[in-house]
């Protein structure tokens, strides 16, 4: 498994193995669709996504370096993307609650793809669930970064 | 609060103690009236930028729809119906500012450029190597990096005036800095924007002047809350945008003292800044128009002037009455809820209330308070310093403009305290 991001700092194996997603992304997509409107309201919603953010993988200390952190005047966002064989795999946290809900959500759609298969579902899915404003530049959660990032990783995997 | 229902008991309730008659203030502010995911809009990001009434609108749309032409230039009756209005502007902004002349008012784009302009043009010609800059730990960004910048190309030095924990500059350090001998300019924020206070800027100025050092203010938030008096503060310059006193964006305002931008060179070059151009040689215009190259945002200084005749109307003073009966009436409410922190406490406050939740990020609080329809910042605010200093990456701010309420006030803990169930 090699780490393309980032260059320094970590050691080229992690022995994490990046699991083929057993979901097809819209199956995926279609799951948080259904959760979404069986919440009645946003605030159960927002529960659901905090819950989501709390249950993203360990993202170690030692990896919240300036080089791994995305831009946001709000929340800050960490993320490191891995590559085993074709499938791509992204590690990202947040210091914001329900980004990291959001990051748990885009990252159960993106992670263990093949860079095509990125490249080609658009974050729109997430008008779905009521939540692509949050992928507006000018939310500066670092989201609309997160995503910029997912994409030019995978760009260069296809290049 | 129920929705629309207690918002609307503005209505029965219409006079202030400051004596404002809220429900037709709002009235007069279309962006108001609607929802937001289905709650009423509770607007409390004014810091950030404020709403415009009604006034600022039709006078921009008059403009372009009625007498809209390029200024300084025409023969046409257009040109001089624009140019008059333009000019006219400039008038309202001096009586504003109680400047002795308009060729002392400057308009730019925002006081970012406002400030941008004097460190370029006045710091490039008067700031040399081992010079200092004397700014304050509560500036914005924008009275930071454009000295930053000037002590990178001249090899000044910036020196930071420190603020206690209430968020009150520590004058002491202030006056040790400027015994140096060596520094040649102040940059002081007249209101804080991420701690909200009110710094004692004419004795700042007093102190500076005795030795013979200028001194340039930070306006962009005070203007809105309280009469500046240039005159009076004796400041050597006044920095502040249009955006944040109910005008447009893209317009700002530098006030200068007439003697200090007679001996500055020009900014930037260009069109409607000369009086003569050969390409041997150019002879720049005279005070303002050599501040001031190229086309100019002319509708919007247009909308400016109206938003200041507005402003004028209602009365700047009942204005900060209110809104300081808002701060009170927040601060009491907000200091209740468990776990809430408030950011800068200082004795002299105005218009905003700066705070952190324990155990919850900012932007989260910024997020679950929208979808109830309560705008309000959460980040940095353009001072990252100032988030350095109390060890919080982030704050959550409301702040005030005249058309808020206590009902909104109310809305805004509501929330808060919803918040709070979220994420207990």
């Amino acid at each position: 498994m090699t780490l393309l991001k980032p260059d320094v700092g970590l050691a080229e194996e992690t022995g994490t193995p990046v699991a083929v997603s057993a979901r097809s992304i819209e199956a995926t997509i279609a799951t948080f669709v259904k959760a979404f409107a069986m919440l009645d309201d946003w605030n159960d919603r927002y529960r659901y996504l905090i819950d989501l953010g709390r249950r993203l993988p360990h993202f170690p200390e030692e990896w919240r370096t300036k080089s791994n952190q995305l831009r946001g005047c709000q929340s800050q966002v960490w993320i490191v993307g891995i590559r085993s064989a074709d499938r791509l795999c992204f590690r990202a946290v947040s210091d914001a609650a329900i980004v990291s809900g959001l990051i748990g959500l885009l990252l159960a759609v993106y992670n263990g793809r093949q860079a095509e298969e990125i490249l080609t579902t658009s974050p729109e899915f997430l008008n779905a669930l009521g939540l692509y404003e949050h992928l507006s530049p000018s939310r500066g959660n670092g989201l609309y970064a997160l995503v910029q990032f997912i994409r030019r990783f995978a760009r260069a995997e296809t290049a | 609060m129920n929705d629309m229902s207690a918002l609307h008991a503005v209505s029965a309730t219409p006079a202030t103690h400051a004596g404002l008659d809220l429900a037709r203030i709002r009235a007069e502010f279309p962006i108001l009236r609607q929802r937001i995911h289905g709650k009423p809009l509770v607007y409390l990001d004014n810091a950030a930028s404020v709403q415009k009434p009604k006034a600022v609108i039709d006078a921009i749309s008059a403009c372009y729809s009625g007498y809209y032409a390029n200024i300084h230039r025409g023969v046409h009756l257009l040109s001089e119906r624009s140019t008059l209005a333009y000019e006219g502007a400039r008038e309202k902004v001096r009586a504003f500012l109680n400047a002795a002349s308009t060729q002392e008012i400057i308009f730019t784009r925002n006081a970012t450029e406002s400030i941008n302009l004097v460190a370029s043009s006045f710091g490039g010609s008067v700031v040399k190597a081992g010079d200092e800059i004397v700014i304050t730990g509560m500036e914005h960004h924008s009275n930071i990096v454009p000295w930053q910048m000037l002590c990178q190309r001249t090899g000044a030095t910036l020196k930071v005036v420190p603020f206690t924990d209430a968020g009150e500059l520590i004058l002491e350090e202030y006056e040790r800095f400027l015994s140096s001998g060596r520094v040649k300019i102040v940059a002081v924020v007249h209101l804080s924007n991420a701690l909200g206070t009110l710094n004692p800027v004419k004795a700042m100025i007093d102190s500076a002047h005795a030795r013979g050092i200028p001194v340039l203010v930070d306006g962009a938030q005070s203007v809105p809350h309280l009469t500046v008096d240039v005159r009076e503060l004796d400041c050597d310059f006044y920095a502040f945008s249009a955006h944040k006193i109910y005008g447009p964006s893209g317009v700002g305002v530098l006030y200068g003292k007439q003697a200090l931008l007679e001996a500055m060179p020009p900014y930037q070059g260009g069109g409607d800044m000369i009086s003569l151009v050969t390409f041997e040689k150019t002879e720049y215009a005279d005070l303002p128009n050599k501040f001031e190259a190229g086309t100019p945002s002319i509708a919007d200084v247009i909308g400016l002037g109206a938003a200041l005749d507005w402003l004028n109307a209602i009365g700047l003073n009942a204005v900060a009455a209110h809104e300081h009966e808002l701060l009170e009436y927040a601060t009491a409410q907000l200091q209740d809820i468990p776990g809430l922190r408030i950011i800068g406490t200082a004795r002299d406050k105005a218009a905003l209330a700066s705070f952190t939740l324990q155990g919850v990020h900012p932007h989260d609080i910024g997020t679950i308070l929208d979808r109830d329809g309560v705008a309000i910042r959460a980040g940095h605010h353009c001072a990252q310093p100032v988030m350095q200093h109390y060890g919080v990456p982030a704050t959550a701010r409301a702040s005030f403009a005249v058309y808020n309420t206590r009902d909104e006030v109310d809305a805004l803990v509501k929330a808060l305290y919803k918040v709070k169930e979220l994420f207990a």
